[in-house]
């Protein structure tokens, strides 16, 4: 290669060429030294390819468009404060002149006074919640594993185009059928017509199937190397490092959980939900306006909280780790 | 492939038909069925009965009393041809679809991708303001506000102020804005379940990646994004396409809280909230389960189209 370029009159003499070469070898080492002190930085979540006035443009864009998103959020937290004198000032105020907490009394002093003791309604909301998160998570990483990485079992399309399917499927007329289904099964007015319903829905299972498809199948052939069944794989190996779908599963689920209403399925009293006796209660009216803010407020709260517990314990996920090929 | 191999080693002698051999995979893969089992239990029973029981009732008249009876296709023949509210639903509807959906889609993807170049306590920080309103009860009640038709309108009074107007404008009444007006607050509020989808993606983007790709010769985050992040995101693209399809078809709900049920001179009135007119104001369920047999139709196809693009893309 050297010999031709000498002998090439177009090109440049060898000492311009070596100039050059060690030149871009001073870049290129000065890059990747940059690379591994981006790497020590990535500790502190340093991007690689990024540059400190980049990260200020993004931030200042995502902060004036993030005012309008938490807009509703800060505006139902503040009306739950404020006294029955500023609530109905018309235009609504932005901010509380002398917030208090007397919403808040008011509600549990309503609550309080209830047929059935509101800590049974906060109980059947707890409980349910619980079971239902619990029952999807499981069930559908069990599904989800299949779907994905298991594509030589007979209806393994049909499954998929299945759930797909009944993902785009909206109508008015279901709910008639599932109360027909559910009232020949005698569930109506128990539990089990609160919870089974909600646990296999197929947005979460897509999701679940969409990201452990991005999961290395060598790292699941070395399980099954090693001895590991299907159940043990997904458990084991694939569901460690699924850690931000997971999350995002469970706020997805909790979610719809914690906002389940009985509606026609459930009418005994003492099966009620929270949200359903939030509603009956704002259901008064305009004499209590500001109860209905209260009692929106402490409803947000555990989704909230699970939210960004979820996320935050995210971040620190290392994605197909133990894959190094 | 290594998976391929060892099953076609232990495939048995008796392989004369296709059906045996199919048989012979499900007696090996037993504990696969398992798995599914629970989940495809209660899907079958909760979600798959209820959703095939419900489709021949677009064939039938059925008012919740009486026993639904045999119509023919004489629901669908007036839908097409008598119903002037339904064509009028159709074209709002895919107007909203036309811009909500890609728009919405695109906008959760760059935000989400914009998250990602903050650093952890940001992003936790962003992920939870931009999915704020998905959490919050009737959101869309401070919009009201904001678009009220007195001059006290957030958005009437500072206009007034600054003399661009001279009267009130009624936004959620006047023909002219209403499209508008719900087009933006739909937007708004579709950073939901796409959006948060899109992000878990991102943070299950293997990270050596990046590293890889800047040893490689990367020099920005866009050319990192086409090259890297995109391509290793397909999955999650089609996530969140689907749920923007069916996002953007079933539009209704923002509408009707904006500008009412129904709304002057039916200017944002949907496929959605006709099918809901019928089914729960009308109690007409065979009429409205042929409104929405017609939407799932359309939905479909869009998302055949829609896969066939991303596959292109993606891997």
């Amino acid at each position: 290669m050297a010999e031709t370029a000498v002998k090439n009159p177009v090109m440049d003499s060898v000492e311009a060429q070596n100039a050059r070469a060690l030149k871009r070898l001073r870049k290129r080492q000065k890059r990747r030294g940059d690379i591994e002190k981006a790497r020590v930085k990535k500790s502190k979540g340093k991007h690689i390819n990024g540059s400190l006035g980049g990260d200020i443009a993004i931030f200042i864009l995502l902060a004036l468009l993030g005012i309008f998103m938490i807009f509703p959020l800060y505006y139902s937290i503040i009306q739950s404060f404020k006294p029955i004198s500023e609530l109905f000032v018309f235009p609504p105020k932005l901010y509380v002149v002398s917030p208090t907490g007397e919403n808040f009394s008011n509600l549990f002093k309503v609550a309080g006074n209830l047929w059935v003791p509101f800590s049974r309604y906060v109980f059947n909301s707890v409980f349910i919640t619980i079971v239902i998160t619990l029952m999807h998570v499981f069930v559908v990483c069990c599904c989800a594993y299949v779907l994905s990485k298991c594509p030589n079992i007979p209806g393994y399309k049909f499954a998929n185009q299945i759930i797909v399917t009944s993902m785009l499927f909206t109508s008015t007329a279901t709910w008639i059928m599932q109360f027909v289904v559910m009232a020949k099964m005698g569930m109506i007015n128990t539990y089990w017509a609160l919870i089974l319903p909600n646990v296999a829905t197929s947005m979460g299972l897509y999701l679940m199937r969409q990201n452990m498809s991005t999961i290395n199948d060598a790292i699941i052939d070395a399980a099954k190397v090693d001895g590991a069944g299907a159940f043990r794989t997904c458990w084991q190996v694939v569901i460690p490092n699924q850690k931000p779908a997971i999350a995002t599963l469970i706020i997805f689920v909790f979610q719809g959980a914690w906002n389940v209403q009985g509606g026609a399925l459930v009418y005994k009293e003492d099966l009620k939900t929270l949200p359903t006796i939030m509603s009956q209660i704002a259901a008064a009216g305009i004499a209590r306006q500001g109860i209905i803010y209260a009692s929106a407020v402490v409803l947000m709260i555990p989704p909230l909280v699970i939210f960004l517990i979820a996320q935050s314990n995210v971040m620190e996920t290392m994605a197909n780790s133990g894959m190094k090929d | 492939m290594a998976k391929v191999k060892e099953q076609k080693a232990v495939k048995p002698l008796n392989t004369d038909s296709k059906w045996h051999y199919t048989l012979h995979l499900m007696k090996m893969n037993q504990a696969c069925y398992w798995m599914m089992a629970p989940f495809f239990a209660l899907f079958i029973l909760f979600t798959a009965v209820p959703v095939l029981m419900s489709l021949p009732l677009g064939l039938t008249s059925f008012n919740l009393v009486q026993f639904p009876h045999y119509v023919g296709l004489q629901n669908f023949y007036s839908l097409f041809v008598n119903d002037d509210v339904f064509l009028t639903a159709v074209r709002n509807t895919l107007i909203f679809a036309i811009f909500t959906g890609p728009f919405s889609y695109v906008l959760s993807f760059i935000l989400a991708w914009l998250i990602n170049e903050m650093n952890p306590f940001l992003k936790v920080f962003f992920t939870f303001v931009f999915y704020a309103p998905s959490m919050t009860p009737s959101a869309f009640v401070i919009w009201q506000l904001v678009f009220s038709g007195d001059s006290y309108g957030y958005l009437n009074s500072v206009l007034l102020d600054w003399g661009i107007i001279n009267t009130a404008k009624q936004w959620l009444t006047d023909v002219t804005y209403m499209m508008t007006v719900v087009i933006i607050v739909q937007l708004w509020m579709s950073m939901g379940a796409g959006f948060l989808a899109l992000r878990a993606g991102f943070q299950g983007i293997d990270t050596s990646l990046y590293e890889a790709g800047a040893i490689e010769g990367i020099q920005n985050r866009f050319q990192e994004l086409f090259t890297i992040t995109i391509p290793a995101m397909g999955p999650s693209l089609l996530f969140a396409a689907v749920l923007a399809i069916s996002g953007a078809f079933t539009v209704g709900s923002v509408g009707a809280a904006l500008c009412g049920m129904p709304s002057t001179a039916y200017a944002v009135h949907t496929v959605m909230n006709h099918a809901q007119d019928y089914g729960s104001i009308r109690y007409e369920m065979g009429y409205a389960s042929a409104i929405c047999f017609v939407l799932f139709a359309v939905m479909l196809i869009c998302n055949q189209v829609i896969r066939n693009v991303l596959s292109k893309y993606t891997d």
